[in-house]
C-alpha cells in the first residue's frame, strides 16, 4: 500500500495546544492508481485533497492525508476501507468505479464513518443505496444522462444504441440515459454490454451499432474504454451517419485522443478549469503540483471541493465530536451551504447529493484552440436545482422517513 | 437471409472482424511460442513488450519525427534490443530451473515496465494516427471496412508465415530446433548456443513490439494495453500446444473468430469464452491441439 502523509496545522504551528496533540483527523484517498481511471482520478485526486487541507489552513485541526490503490476491485477496495476505518481513518475520499464505491458506501454506514465520493458515478449512491454517512459530490449518472442524453435527443438524435461497460456504473448510466431518450420521444434500439475491464477492441460493437441504424451511439463507459470506442468509431466511419454521445467523456480522454479526433463531441462536466475566474484561480494554485502540470479534471476538483467542505464541518463540530460520529459530520455538511472555487456556491441535499450547476460543452476544433488544454466551448448551463434527479424520484429511504 | 436471427451479411462482417483480432492474437502468440519452444521460458513480459512497441512508435514520431513506416522497422529493433539485455542480465540465469521461476520473473518484469510507463506517461493514453497511405475504407455492401484493418491481417499473415519458414525450413532454424533438443551436442559442433538463445529471445520480443506498432493507430496507446491481451494470448499458446508455432497461429485466428461471434450473440461472455475453449481443449486433449505430449 502506497501512502504519503501530510500533517498540517496544529502541532508545529500552534504551539502544541492540547487540541492539536489529540489524534489528527485522518482522510484516506482511495482511488485508481494503476488502472484505466488513473489520470482523471488517481494521484491528481490525492493532490487536490491535500490542496484542500493546505487551503483550509491552521484552525486548530491536525489533518493527515493517506492514500491507497483499490485496483478497481470491490473486494480490494472493501478490505482497505474496513482496515482504514478500523485504524482510525475518519473519512474516505474519491473512490472512482461504482462497484467499489457501493461497497465502501455500506462499510462507512456500518462503522458510522464518513464517505466523500467524487469519482464514482452511479446515481444509486443517493437513490436506493443512499446513506446518512455519504456525500456524493461531483456528478452522477442521472446528471450526465440528463446533460448529454437529453441535449442530443432534443437536437434530433431520437434513436440510440448503447455500448455499455458490464458493471454497476455502465448499467446505471445506460438506464438513466434511456429514460431521458424515451421521455424526449426517442427510442433505444439496442445495447451491447462488454466485459470490463478486459475489452480492447470495440469494432464488433461499433459495426453492430451501425447495423442498428440508430442515430446516436451512446457510450455508457469511461476512461480508456471511451477513448478506444471513439478512436475505433472514427476508424469505422461511424460518424458519417451517427453521432457519438460520450456520456462520461472527460477532459483527460479528450486530451489523450487529441482535438482532431474529438472535435464537435458534446459532453457534460460540472467543472472545467477554464470555465470562469474562480476555476482558473483554483487551477493556478494546484497545477504546479499536479502530474505533468495538467490542470485538474472534474473528479480531482471534486475531491478538493468535498474535502474543503468536510473540514469546515469538522471545525464547526470540533474534532473530537467529529471523530466520534460520522453521521453527525455529514448532517453538519448538509446543514451548511457549500462554497469553493472549483464549483462555486451550492448545497448538499438530504439524500447526500451535492447540487451545483452542470455545463454542456462542445469540444473545439484544433484551429479554435488557443493553447495547450484549451478544449471546450460552453453550449448550455443547467442550474443546480435542475441538473440532478429530483429528490422524490430517487427513492432514497432517508427522504421518506 | 438470417442465421440464428442475425442477418447473414452482418454475421459475415463479424467473422471478418474476429479474424482481424485473431491476427493480433496470432502475432503475439507467435513470439510467445517461439520463446517457449526454444528457451523453455513462459515470457509473461510479452504484453509489456507489445505496449513498449506502441510507445516507441509514439516516441519516434513525437521526438524524432519518424513516422509509422520507420517505426514498423525501428521499434521492433529497439524493443528487441532491450529484450536482449534483459535476457543476458536476468532470464539466462533461469534456464536450468523450473518453468515457474521464469514465469514469475517475467511476470514481475512486466508489472515493473508497465508501472514505469504509467508513471511517466499516465494511464489515459497517447494519440497515434493511421498513416495517410492506409487511411480510408472500403464500402463492402454489408459493412464499412477500414483499409488499415485489412493491412493488419495481411501483415500478420505474412509475418506468421515467414517465422514458420525460418524455423522449419532454414539452416538457422534447424540449429535452433537441434539446440532445443540437445544443447550440449549442438554446442559441441561449435555453435554458440547461449548466443542463439539470446537472439531468439530478442526476436520473440521484436515480434511483440511489431504487433504493438500495428496496434498503435487503432487502440489507445496506454500502459495497460498489453496486460488485457497477454492473458488471452497465453490461453492461445496453451490451446495451440505450448511451443507449437503452427498451433499458435491457427489457434490465434480461430479464437479471434469465436470471440467475434460471442460479441454478437452474448457480448457479456466475450472475454470468458476463450477460457471455456481452453478448458475444453485441455480436458479433451491434454497435449493441446498441436502440442508434443
Amino acid at each position: 500500500m502506497d501512502r504519503r502523509s501530510l500533517i498540517i496545522g496544529g502541532s508545529a504551528l500552534a504551539g502544541f495546544s492540547a487540541r492539536a496533540q489529540a489524534a489528527p483527523i485522518r482522510i484516506g484517498v482511495l482511488t485508481d492508481m494503476s488502472g484505466p481511471y488513473r489520470d482523471p482520478t488517481g494521484p491528481g485526486s490525492v493532490i487536490c485533497t491535500e490542496q484542500a487541507v493546505l487551503e483550509f489552513g491552521n484552525r486548530g485541526l491536525a489533518v493527515e492525508v493517506i492514500r491507497a490503490d483499490h485496483q478497481n476491485r470491490p473486494d480490494v477496495g472493501a478490505n482497505i476501507a474496513r482496515q482504514w476505518y478500523d485504524q482510525g481513518v475518519d473519512a474516505i475520499v474519491d473512490v472512482p468505479t461504482s462497484s467499489v464505491a457501493l461497497a465502501v458506501n455500506s462499510i462507512a454506514r456500518e462503522k458510522n464513518k464518513v464517505f466523500l465520493n467524487s469519482g464514482a458515478a452511479t446515481s444509486d449512491l443517493t437513490g436506493a443505496q443512499c446513506s446518512p454517512n455519504t456525500v456524493h459530490f461531483t456528478y452522477d449518472t442521472y446528471m450526465l444522462a440528463r446533460g448529454t442524453g437529453a441535449a442530443l435527443t432534443r437536437a434530433g438524435g431520437d434513436s440510440w444504441y448503447f455500448i455499455t461497460a458490464d458493471y454497476a456504473f455502465g448499467h446505471a448510466l445506460q438506464r438513466d440515459t434511456s429514460r431521458f431518450v424515451e421521455a424526449g420521444g426517442g427510442r433505444v434500439l439496442g445495447a451491447a454490454r462488454y466485459p470490463f475491464p478486459s475489452t480492447t477492441d470495440f469494432s464488433s460493437f461499433i459495426v453492430q451499432a451501425q447495423a442498428s441504424r440508430a442515430k446516436v451511439l451512446g457510450l455508457a463507459n469511461a476512461g480508456t474504454d471511451t477513448a478506444n470506442c471513439i478512436k475505433q468509431a472514427r476508424e469505422f466511419g461511424l460518424t458519417r451517419n451517427m453521432k457519438i454521445a460520450g456520456l462520461l467523456l472527460s477532459f483527460m480522454e479528450v486530451h489523450s485522443l487529441g482535438l482532431e479526433t474529438c472535435q464537435g463531441l458534446v459532453l457534460s462536466e460540472p467543472f472545467y478549469w477554464n470555465a470562469n475566474d474562480r476555476t482558473r484561480a483554483f487551477t493556478q494554485r494546484v497545477r504546479p503540483r499536479m502530474p505533468a502540470n495538467a490542470p485538474p479534471a472534474q473528479v480531482q476538483a471534486g475531491c478538493y471541493g468535498v474535502t474543503l467542505h468536510y473540514l469546515k464541518a469538522v471545525a464547526e463540530l470540533g474534532a473530537a465530536a467529529a471523530r466520534a460520529d460520522g453521521r453527525a459530520v455529514v448532517a453538519k455538511m448538509k446543514a451548511m451551504p457549500t462554497d469553493d472555487d472549483a464549483f462555486g456556491p451550492g448545497r448538499i441535499r438530504e439524500d447526500g447529493r451535492k447540487l451545483h450547476p452542470c455545463y454542456l460543452w462542445e469540444v473545439k476544433a484544433p484551429a479554435q484552440s488557443t493553447g495547450a488544454w484549451d478544449y471546450y466551448n460552453l453550449l448550455a448551463t443547467t442550474p443546480a436545482e435542475e441538473a440532478f434527479r429530483p429528490l422524490a424520484e430517487g427513492n432514497c429511504p432517508l427522504v421518506r422517513s | 437471409m438470417d442465421l440464428f436471427g442475425i442477418p447473414a451479411p452482418l454475421l459475415f462482417g463479424q467473422v471478418l472482424l474476429g479474424l482481424i483480432n485473431g491476427a493480433f492474437y496470432a502475432l503475439l502468440s507467435l513470439g510467445l511460442a517461439v520463446i517457449f519452444g526454444m528457451l523453455n521460458v513462459i515470457n509473461f513480459t510479452h504484453g509489456a513488450q507489445f505496449m513498449m512497441g506502441a510507445f516507441v512508435a509514439w516516441m519516434l514520431l513525437e521526438w524524432l519525427g519518424i513516422g509509422y513506416w520507420g517505426a514498423l522497422l525501428l521499434a521492433p529493433l529497439i524493443v528487441g534490443a532491450t529484450g536482449i539485455i534483459m535476457e543476458r542480465l536476468m532470464i539466462a540465469r533461469l534456464y536450468k530451473l523450473d518453468h515457474l521461476y521464469g514465469l514469475l520473473l517475467t511476470f514481475g518484469l512486466g508489472l515493473i515496465i508497465e508501472g514505469l510507463f504509467r508513471n511517466e506517461f499516465g494511464s489515459s493514453g497517447l494519440p497515434y494516427r493511421i498513416p495517410v497511405e492506409l487511411q480510408g475504407a472500403w464500402d463492402l455492401d454489408f459493412m464499412f471496412m477500414p483499409v488499415y484493418r485489412g493491412w493488419v491481417v495481411l501483415v500478420a499473415f505474412v509475418m506468421c508465415l515467414a517465422t514458420w519458414l525460418v524455423i522449419e525450413k532454414t539452416k538457422i532454424g534447424s540449429y535452433l530446433r537441434a539446440a532445443t533438443e540437445n544443447p550440449a551436442l549442438v554446442q559441441a559442433f561449435g555453435i554458440n548456443v547461449p548466443r542463439m538463445m539470446t537472439l531468439t529471445y530478442g526476436a520473440g520480443v521484436a515480434l511483440a513490439a511489431f504487433a504493438g506498432v500495428l496496434a498503435a493507430p487503432i487502440y489507445s496507446v496506454n500502459p495497460q494495453m498489453g496486460s488485457n491481451l497477454i492473458i488471452i494470448v497465453f490461453a492461445v499458446v496453451v490451446i495451440g500446444g505450448m511451443g507449437s508455432i503452427l498451433g499458435s497461429v491457427l489457434t490465434g485466428f480461430g479464437l479471434g473468430i469465436i470471440e467475434g461471434l460471442t460479441k454478437v450473440f452474448y457480448p457479456e461472455a466475450s472475454s470468458t469464452v476463450i477460457f471455456v475453449v481452453m478448458a475444453l481443449v485441455l480436458l479433451a486433449r491434454p497435449a493441446a491441439l498441436l502440442g508434443r505430449s
